[in-house]
């Protein structure tokens, strides 16, 4: 019993049965053949890797970390933390200008904002897609997120009076795309938790979560960020502040990627940390009320990004979305989208992220709703540049719908 | 978050009570710790001995056909079975002497489909046999990694390019009046295993490959979208880890992934399926099931859980949760009232009876048939009594 608890091994990799039943839910295998395959990758291989580093293959850098291997597997094995740990181990190869630049978001936003109308304009133009492609392989079919000329962070600031009125109060990471690119959503949130009486308030300077500096070979910066957030969430958290997200992949990063790939101890604020949606849900259930409008008719299909069905709180959304009247609620088959943040945007994996994307693409087409529902950004970039169809996160669903 | 019942275990067992529920108007939801025992299936179901109605409909309404004949079935390695109840695409034949000559077909590059045994065991019944292999343009992606061409991998592609494989078999066909092919059809388009036999000038017999399952998975798919359309909310990949219990009942359940959000039922199914789910757990000391620690049946001498001649009778594989006459689980002797249990955890199950898929579906409904009769008998009593909380 003793000799079988000393040699369990990090990531649980002695525990794979080699039942394959993750080869048969990895998206990218479906589409990329030079993929190994989670299985190879991930225990297979980190039992020869331990043996001997020669045998880190680089095409590990396909994985996209969407973590669907380990939701499938049956006997609890790590498998994408593997690969992911793997790659942070073993990749030595600097990473790319181009990847530095999709990676840094919260410093290309912090550039960009200022001059968004001309960044706008510029990155939307043919031409410069042409460019970005040919030099930095960017590739040519995306659309750029638009960039805000004003932050959220200002907006808030702003707001910050009549935030504090509220008796109860609330810390929200908003995240890089609330703050440079969509502050609506943050917007929809401050009028969703005021209308339960509470009050939203900035964090001390946070940082990008990281989650791209991770992908892209950089986890040397993004365990600096991670330490920082860890910092200020610790200090909301010590005034006995929930802090609440409206992003999935922000929320999973910090809850879950910084203690198990970056080694950064997140204890003290990890049952703090919460999915707008759980902690409205939970208010909800104690017996708050929301008014909704009478008039709000809507046919909703939700998609499940990889990290929340990761993370397993996909369930608050869903509840949320049934709850309010008038939503006729679809629930779409859980699949991933293709974008997973940054490599969707690389030359190298357009056609792959298309192609993993097309089932949930036709789906959406035959359910054909009103509005697709989801709690994450690159999910809904891939969606409506795919499909056409809009993308609201459940948050702005709630605020719209809201007497 | 409160539901009317709470299923632990996404599997068939899980499913089928799941979706029997919600059809009876019930809120739940399932929990599912990683993909199931679906992924092994074989697409029979063989402890059952009739033609089960309620579950023929409850299957066909998901869009999965069964159908019930007394018979036996071709195994992967060319053996045969007696079997019953199985979906749509195995065939069931009155003897082992399925024809006359038989054409085998394999894909290239394709290991986990064993064509020569199959050749082997049909020449054992008298078949003459020839095994072909053949190539299409959509699998040489998949030979690149020799490792990853698997069933569902290749099953994808055939969604696409069966109506290929249908010319190939017609070119190759001579005077056999059986083909075998793998089960690496159907599993987005569930027309494509009925088109192939309209499509062949023979009899077509689809014969289990090495898992992952693509009759399962389908299945599974299938069971999970009706599910979810009826209403049902699944936790994929989260897991029952402890319960709160007074008094002989479970008043709620608490997962890895909620944490701290607790989930209360009325009643509650655990279907965590056996040794491989993790619905039983063995250590050199003892057997248990790590959710609500029930009492499990087996015997005390570890010697003899197991019978050292590999392929006999293990007894390790009939242990099982101990429950009362209506399947309620039984915890230090005592029943549990809102708890039920129902598939491979129960134990009773040995491999040389084939799957453990009847089992499953029959405890499952039976468990449902109690819960319903239980609130049905609550919502009376109340009705009659409006004073009586």
């Amino acid at each position: 019993m003793k000799l079988q608890e000393y040699t369990s091994s990090k990531g649980n990799f002695e525990e794979c049965m080699k039942c394959t039943v993750c080869t048969a839910y990895c998206p990218v295998l479906q589409v990329n053949p030079l993929y190994p395959g989670p299985k190879q990758a991930g225990p297979d291989g980190e039992r020869l890797r331990l043996k001997d580093p020669y045998f880190f293959n680089k095409a590990l850098k396909y994985c996209m970390n969407c973590k669907r291997c380990e939701v499938a597997c049956p006997s609890g094995v790590h498998v994408a933390d593997l690969i992911q740990a793997a790659r942070i181990k073993y990749d030595t190869t600097p990473p790319k200008l181009r990847d530095q630049i999709l990676a840094s978001t919260d410093f290309m936003g912090s550039l960009a904002r200022p001059f968004a109308p001309i960044v706008n304009g510029v990155t939307g133009l043919g031409i410069t897609k042409t460019v970005l492609d040919a030099t930095l392989k960017i590739d040519r079919h995306r659309t750029f997120p638009k960039y805000s000329g004003r932050s959220f962070e200002g907006w808030l600031k702003r707001h910050r009076k009549e935030q504090a009125a509220f008796p109860e109060q609330v810390a929200y990471f908003h995240g890089c795309y609330v703050n440079y690119n969509y502050p609506q959503l943050g917007k929809d949130l401050v009028k969703v938790m005021n209308a339960l009486g509470i009050g939203v308030q900035l964090l001390d300077k946070e940082k990008c979560c990281g989650i791209a500096m991770i992908t892209n070979g950089m986890s040397q910066s993004a365990r600096k960020h991670a330490e920082h957030n860890v910092g200020v969430l610790k200090k909301a958290v010590d005034q006995g502040l929930k802090v609440v997200t409206t992003s999935s992949t922000c929320t999973f990063t910090m809850r879950d990627e910084y203690p198990s790939l970056l080694d950064v101890d997140n204890s003290a604020v990890k049952d703090s940390l919460l999915m707008a949606t759980r902690l409205i849900y939970e208010k909800l259930e104690k017996g708050a009320t929301l008014k909704f409008r009478a008039d709000y008719h809507k046919k909703i299909a939700y998609h499940t990004p990889c990290h929340m069905e990761k993370m397993g709180w996909g369930i608050f959304s869903e509840k949320l979305l049934k709850m309010i009247p008038g939503v006729e609620f679809v629930m779409l088959d859980s699949a991933c989208c293709g974008i997973a943040g940054t490599y969707g945007f690389k030359k190298e994996n357009y056609e792959a992220s298309q192609a993993i994307g097309a089932a949930l693409f036709s789906q959406i087409e035959s359910v054909n709703p009103d509005i697709v529902a989801c709690d994450c950004e690159t999910c809904k970039w891939q969606i409506e540049m795919s499909t056409g169809y809009p993308v609201q996160n459940p948050i702005s669903i709630l605020a719209d719908a809201l007497e | 978050m409160k539901f009317d019942t709470v299923i632990i275990g996404g599997g068939l067992a899980g499913l089928t009570a799941g979706l029997s529920l919600q059809k009876a108007g019930q809120n739940t939801a399932i929990i599912s710790t990683g993909q199931s025992a679906l992924h092994f299936f074989s697409g029979t179901f063989e402890s059952i001995e009739e033609p089960p109605q309620q579950m023929q409909r409850l299957f066909e309404e998901a869009g999965i056909r069964l159908h019930y004949e007394r018979g036996v079935r071709l195994m992967p390695l060319g053996t045969f079975r007696e079997s019953a109840l199985s979906l749509e695409d195995i065939d069931i034949f009155p003897t082992p002497k399925i024809g006359r000559k038989a054409l085998i077909i394999n894909f290239m590059g394709y290991h986990d489909f064993f064509s020569s045994f199959l050749a082997e065991g049909l020449q054992k019944q008298g078949l003459e046999c020839r095994v072909r292999f053949i190539n299409l343009p959509e699998l040489e992606k998949l030979q690149l990694s020799p490792s990853e061409m698997r069933s569902v991998q290749i099953a994808r592609a055939m969604d696409r390019v069966w109506e290929k494989v249908v010319q190939e078999i017609r070119m190759l066909l001579k005077d056999e009046d059986v083909v075998v092919l793998p089960q690496v059809f159907g599993l987005q388009d569930t027309s494509v295993p009925g088109r192939i036999r309209q499509g062949v000038p023979a009899r077509v017999v689809f014969a289990g490959t090495l898992p992952p399952s693509v009759p399962g998975i389908r299945t599974q798919m299938l069971l999970k979208k009706r599910y979810q359309l009826l209403g049902g909310s699944i936790l994929m990949g989260d897991e029952a880890v402890k319960a709160h219990i007074y008094e002989n009942r479970i008043h709620s359940i608490v997962t890895r992934n909620l944490d701290s959000h607790y989930l209360e039922a009325s009643h509650f199914i655990l279907a965590t399926g056996g040794y491989f789910s993790k619905g039983l757990v063995s250590n050199p000391f003892q057997i248990y099931e790590p959710v609500f620690g029930l009492d499990v049946e087996y015997a005390e001498d570890r010697n003899t859980w197991y019978n050292p001649a590999f392929a006999e009778d293990q007894p390790y594989m009939g242990y099982g949760v101990k429950t009362d006459g209506k399947l309620h689980a039984v915890k230090d002797g005592q029943p549990i009232d809102n708890l039920f249990v129902v598939g491979s955890i129960l134990g009773k199950t040995q491999p040389q009876f084939g799957s453990a898929a009847g089992l499953a579906v029959r405890s499952a409904l039976a468990a449902v048939d109690e819960i319903l009769r239980c609130t049905q008998n609550d919502g009376e009593e109340s009705a009659s009594n409006p004073l009586s909380f």
